[in-house]
């Protein structure tokens, strides 16, 4: 059966001249970076050289590049470096209310030691309010952390002038952009961006890899104590087959990243026109112009998120959903809660997110086999045609889609 | 994650529809929780002789919807009302634990038609 996968923003299958790249190391050069020998010697100059790459497509140095072992422990490095750090200046950090868990638990946790957190809304289109967050910032605030692009709707967050406003006001600036790296153009002078998390698997690196860009003189707690890798400020021996894999998959970002945009966003709007033009009564989840170009969040009036994945896994197609049972919670996506949407629409959420990999044909068979499956949905649910219109919230909903 | 049993129903469910005049109705769950299940009853000299269902759910509450009307058809209202979640699942060759609670939608939705055809015939 043919299978398509439409979950890039999830993760990315490695590039094969990624795997190329990085195999020797898991072989003949398996030296330890750190090592004064000649098997150390043997894959320094290869971590060097990953460590150029990365900063080339950050425009940054790469001495302000620190190696780790994912997203999830750059925005903790981030979040919790800067709020021990800075303590004696204060304790208030602006957020969004729809960061990815990695920045919220984290900052859930610093509201526990004694932080206070500010979580901006974000209006119907998952869109910040600038000058709410302008007003939030107060002489006790030592950070804003904003992501980049929403992994769940593909929203972009306008980074170069939260930059500029932080600025403004000498308040440190860090963003999660790990669904933006590759896709957007990332540069942290441009955008004035202190501290940035970027994680290898969202990029056709290997999974176990990713980067925190930290500024020169930004000072950061270090919470990874040990050995003397990455100039102190995280110890751990390097995951060198990793770093090098990384270092290739920014290379290749550098050069493919424009034309890329605009093949996959060709596609992902074929999707969407061809979903709107067939399916009546769903909604867009996201904003409508300001999106990552792959990226399309649905909600299906009437059906339920996860029984809608099961049926396209049955037809080889992978995607993702923002349903509570998708979620291992009660509570469907907080990213929608966020936006007010309302709840049965959002526990039929599903986010096709399309990637390299991505063809024509991949979209044409979806929208093909898609309709039938939503409306064989519908007609087992009791939300579908229940005759109850005028009482109905739900359905008073979708009446203004 | 699901039973083949599981995917079965769930691809290939039985009874879905809704029965015109129905001698009973009964209706669980909530949109805000994701799951919503809705059956109908005729019922002739106290025996179940026809059961349809509708649901908005995920792939366990499609399934278990499905297994609980399969299992209901042909039996008294007593036989019906002794039908407990624990027995849908295992019917179905189990549910993950987290899916659990999808089940136990089944068998309530079941007896609420049930109290709803006692209440409206006594």
């Amino acid at each position: 059966m043919k299978r398509i996968y439409l979950d890039y923003n999830a993760t990315t299958p490695v590039r094969p001249e990624v795997l190329e790249t990085l195999l020797p190391f898991y072989r003949e050069q398996f030296g330890n970076p750190s090592s004064v020998h000649w098997a150390g010697r043997q894959v320094s100059g290869a971590v060097e050289k990953a460590r150029e790459q990365v900063a080339a497509l950050l425009n940054c140095s790469p001495a302000e590049v620190v190696f780790l072992s994912c997203g999830t422990e750059a925005d903790n490095m981030a979040l919790k470096g800067t709020v021990d750090a800075l303590k004696e200046k204060g304790n208030h950090i602006i957020t969004t209310a729809v960061e990815h868990p990695a920045v919220l638990e984290t900052c859930r946790y610093l509201e526990k030691t004694g932080c206070r957190v500010t979580y901006l809304p974000v209006d119907k289109d998952g869109m910040l309010d600038l000058q709410e967050l302008e007003r939030a910032i107060t002489p006790e605030t030592i950070l804003i952390s904003v992501m980049w692009a929403n992994n769940e709707t593909g929203t972009i967050f306008p980074i170069e002038q939260i930059g500029a406003i932080a600025r403004r006001h000498g308040v440190r600036f860090h963003t999660d952009a790990v669904q933006a790296v590759g896709k957007l153009d990332v540069d942290v002078q441009k955008h004035n961006v202190d501290l940035l998390a970027l994680s290898g698997h969202k990029l056709g690196a290997p999974k176990g890899v990713g980067v925190l860009y930290v500024r020169r003189g930004t000072r950061l707690t270090q919470f990874m104590h040990g050995g003397h890798q990455e100039r102190n400020r995280r110890a751990g021996t390097l995951n060198v087959a990793g770093i090098v894999g990384l270092g290739k998959a920014c290379e290749l970002a550098t050069a493919e990243r424009e034309p890329n945009h605009a093949r996959i966003k060709v596609l992902r709007d074929r999707l969407e026109r061809g979903l709107f033009a067939a399916i009546p009564n769903i909604k867009l989840n996201g904003h409508p112009t300001e999106r990552l170009p792959n990226t399309l969040n649905v909600s299906f009036a009437w059906i339920e998120g996860e029984s809608l994945l099961l049926n396209l896994d049955m037809k080889g197609i992978a995607a993702s959903s923002g349903s509570a049972c998708t979620s291992g919670s009660l509570e469907p996506s907080h990213v929608l809660g966020a936006m007010c949407v309302e709840v049965t629409l959002a526990h039929s959420s599903t986010r096709f997110s399309l990637g390299s990999d991505t063809t024509a044909e991949d979209i044409d068979y979806v929208l093909e086999v898609l309709p039938p499956i939503v409306q064989r949905l519908r007609d087992m649910s009791p939300l579908y045609n229940c005759g109850k219109v005028d009482a109905c919230e739900t359905c008073d909903t979708v009446k203004k889609l | 994650m699901y039973s083949e049993k599981v995917m079965d129903h769930f691809s290939n469910p039985r009874n879905v529809g809704e029965i015109e005049n129905p001698d009973g109705v009964g209706e669980v769950g909530n949109a805000s929780c994701g799951d919503i299940m809705k059956i109908f009853l005729k019922v002739e000299n106290n025996v179940i002789t026809d059961v349809k269902f509708k649901t908005f759910g995920c792939g366990a509450a499609i399934a278990t919807s499905s297994m609980v009307t399969e299992m209901a058809i042909g039996k008294t209202i007593d036989e019906a009302l002794e039908l407990s979640n624990q027995a849908v699942a295992e019917a179905l060759d189990g549910l993950p634990a987290q899916k659990m609670h999808c089940s136990n939608l089944a068998a309530d939705a079941l007896h609420e038609a049930i109290k709803n055809y006692k209440a409206t015939h006594p």
